[in-house]
């Protein structure tokens, strides 16, 4: 059960990393998830592993650690919260944008210009010039 | 017991659902209320940092329950500090967007900043990790909010970063704190200090990842180079008083990395031998140019800032990687220093921003309040870039002074000081090109001029200026105090027992009691 637990928590890391690397909203989002559920996973293995024990102290010697699985509750609320915060928030620039990237534009976005300022003024310009 | 240690938590925590529920349509009373729970705040927060100037450890047990069990706020000299300086950092700021009007170009503006405030205020009183989590979690959220407060396509594209970038750190930081349970068993910070010294030296394979893991995500937190992208984009892009107060955010990775490397990973411990030296120290220095180089090559003012703060923080990082007394005492100065200067800097760059059409470094007609502005921003530059007589010259003499017995002396006193020279350069060309050269542009005949900022913005601003003048005058006693903080730290034992050693509910007496 441990190979399968640790190559479970591998294999949705790897697939999280990739899908973070790929740039649109959509698949960075799924890739955020796929490694919330990893890191779920592995908390809820740092107590050890163990098969139908109580979550509590008796005195059979078998028990399951109770605290991985309050951590764990916590972070599923918390990730799944950010994750639906994300997703307004990147609707938002999505539909306000047409562009679903999550990188910087290449170029710097034209910031509130009025039309009527020519973008082209000489920056090297002199004081004695305008004189 | 003494409850008032969580009440810097508690305030602002029901203060902002009041102002939901209570006062949701009028803006003015916000105002008044957030106001008041401010100035209260500060006169808790300076009453909790005369009770630690003596060295007391003050500990608070939630619901009693005793150390390792129950989940407890420390006040040392160091959270103290930390919590006093979030008070008179954000209680200007709050004035800021008042006067300026910001809080009202959205909804909420109030409420969040409390929520903000409380998770701060947590990250900073907490005594266990899984708890600091939940804290950086409650900051975070609430930053969400304040970071697309008003939107806008620009700001909403560099909020989705923002978020994704945080929520990829909170994963890593779960990670770092499973690994830390399941090497150790528990997550109080005293009781880690305790149990990681018990692991033997053939077994630290797992504690060294947990170390590294947890030192990558407070460097997130702090900014630190090559983990910086999602700072420039994200503090240009927020409102100008929601970036100023982001000015202390990157200041709590900074504690918590003084606060967890000092006391569950001192830098005797043999499983993190060479973490600071060999990865922390080059990071720093790096995040130290690239912040300063930065700040030349910036276009825009607001990058500029955020640049300055990556640099600044590069700066305090070097100091603290060095991980003596004197270099922890130095970081302290610097961080206060540093926190003051970039949040004026930050509404500064509000101040100019609404008489321009733009922050673009180009010659544009002079804003309203010209010169004004451009003494706070002169002012304000001398500070950040470190030259005499503000108190950024001295915090960068007393980094110098701890870098000094070092090996790495050459390297440190090479690149802090060839960056202050590239700050220098970028900051006299940001002001001459926006206050100087505005002069050379004849205004628009037609156009009718930007009305001046309201006084109360100027009073925000003046007063954080006036508090990095009081770091300057008063540097004796702060370095000296200073001074007191890294010598607590570098001796943890009384915190340790503190934390540990105070009966509560579940503790090993009352057991035998029953």
């Amino acid at each position: 059960m441990e190979f399968l637990v640790a190559s479970a928590i591998g294999f949705l890391t790897a697939s999280g990393i990739y899908l973070v690397l790929r740039l649109r909203t959509f698949p960075v989002i799924m890739g955020t998830s796929l490694l919330t559920y990893a890191v779920n996973v592995f908390l809820f293995a740092s107590g050890g592993l163990t098969v139908g024990g109580p979550p509590i102290l008796t005195d059979a010697l078998l028990y399951t650690d109770p605290l991985p699985q309050a951590l764990v509750l916590t972070a599923i609320v918390i990730s799944f919260g950010m994750t639906a915060v994300v997703v307004m928030i990147a609707l938002g620039a999505y539909l306000g944008g047409d562009d679903d990237h999550v990188d910087d534009p290449l170029i710097d976005p034209p910031t509130d210009v009025p039309p009527d300022v020519p973008s082209d003024l000489p920056t090297d310009l002199r004081p004695e010039d305008a004189q | 017991m003494m409850h008032w240690i969580i009440l810097p938590i508690v305030l602002p925590a029901f203060l902002a659902p009041f102002l939901i529920l209570a006062a949701r349509h009028h803006i003015n009373i916000q105002r008044v209320i957030s106001v008041a729970g401010m100035v209260v705040l500060l006169a808790i927060s300076a009453g909790l940092a005369i009770q630690a100037s003596d060295g007391a450890v003050t500990l608070y047990q939630l619901s009693d329950w005793a150390a390792p069990f129950g989940i407890v706020l420390v006040a040392d000299r160091l959270s103290t500090l930390m919590v006093l300086l979030t008070v008179l950092l954000s209680l200007p700021v709050l004035l800021y967007a008042i006067g300026s009007g910001w809080d009202a170009r959205g909804r909420h503006f109030h409420p969040l900043f409390q929520f903000q405030i409380m998770g701060i205020m947590g990250a900073f009183l907490t005594g266990d990790l899984f708890n600091l989590f939940v804290f950086f979690e409650v900051l975070l959220i609430a930053s969400y909010g304040l970071m697309i407060h008003s939107g806008g396509t620009v700001r909403l594209r560099a909020g989705t970063q923002y978020v994704l970038f945080n929520l990829l750190g909170s994963t890593l930081f779960l990670f770092a704190l499973g690994a830390i349970y399941a090497e150790t068993g528990t997550l109080n910070m005293a009781d880690l200090a305790q149990r990681v010294q018990l692991i033997g030296a053939d077994a630290t394979a797992g504690i060294r990842v947990a170390a590294v893991l947890l030192l990558m995500v407070f460097a997130i937190k702090a900014a630190v180079v090559p983990l910086h992208f999602w700072l420039p984009s994200s503090y240009a892009e927020a409102p100008a008083p929601v970036a100023a107060l982001f000015a202390i955010m990157t200041k709590v990775g900074a504690y918590a990395i003084i606060r967890v490397y000092t006391l569950i990973f001192p830098p005797e411990l043999e499983a993190v031998t060479g973490l600071h030296g060999w990865w922390l120290l080059p990071a720093a220095l790096l995040s130290l140019a690239v912040g300063m180089i930065g700040v030349l090559a910036a276009r825009r003012l607001d990058r500029l800032v955020a640049f300055a703060v990556i640099g600044s923080m590069g700066m305090v990082m070097v100091s603290i990687s060095l991980f003596t007394p004197a270099g922890i005492a130095a970081a302290l100065y610097y961080i206060i220093h540093s926190t003051l200067a970039a949040g004026a800097l930050f509404l500064i760059t509000d101040l100019v921003r609404s008489g321009r059409a733009s922050l673009e470094f180009s010659a544009q007609p002079p804003i309203a309040g010209a010169s004004l502005t451009a003494a706070l921003f002169f002012v304000v530059a001398i500070a950040l870039v470190g030259l005499p007589p503000l108190s950024g010259f001295v915090g960068k003499l007393l980094i110098l002074n701890a870098a000094y017995d070092t090996p790495q002396v050459v390297w440190i006193w090479a690149i802090v000081l060839g960056t202050s020279l590239i700050s220098l350069i970028g900051f006299s060309r940001a002001g001459s090109v926006l206050f100087w050269k505005a002069r050379s542009v004849p205004p628009e005949p037609e156009a009718t001029p930007a009305a001046r900022p309201p006084a109360l913005c100027f009073v925000a601003v003046g007063g954080l200026v006036a508090l990095l003048v009081a770091h300057t005058v008063f540097a004796g006693p702060m370095t000296g105090y200073t001074a007191a903080i890294a010598q607590q730290l570098f001796a943890p034992d009384r915190y340790v027992s503190t934390v540990l050693d105070t009966p509560g509910k579940l503790s090993d007496s009352s057991d035998e009691a029953h």
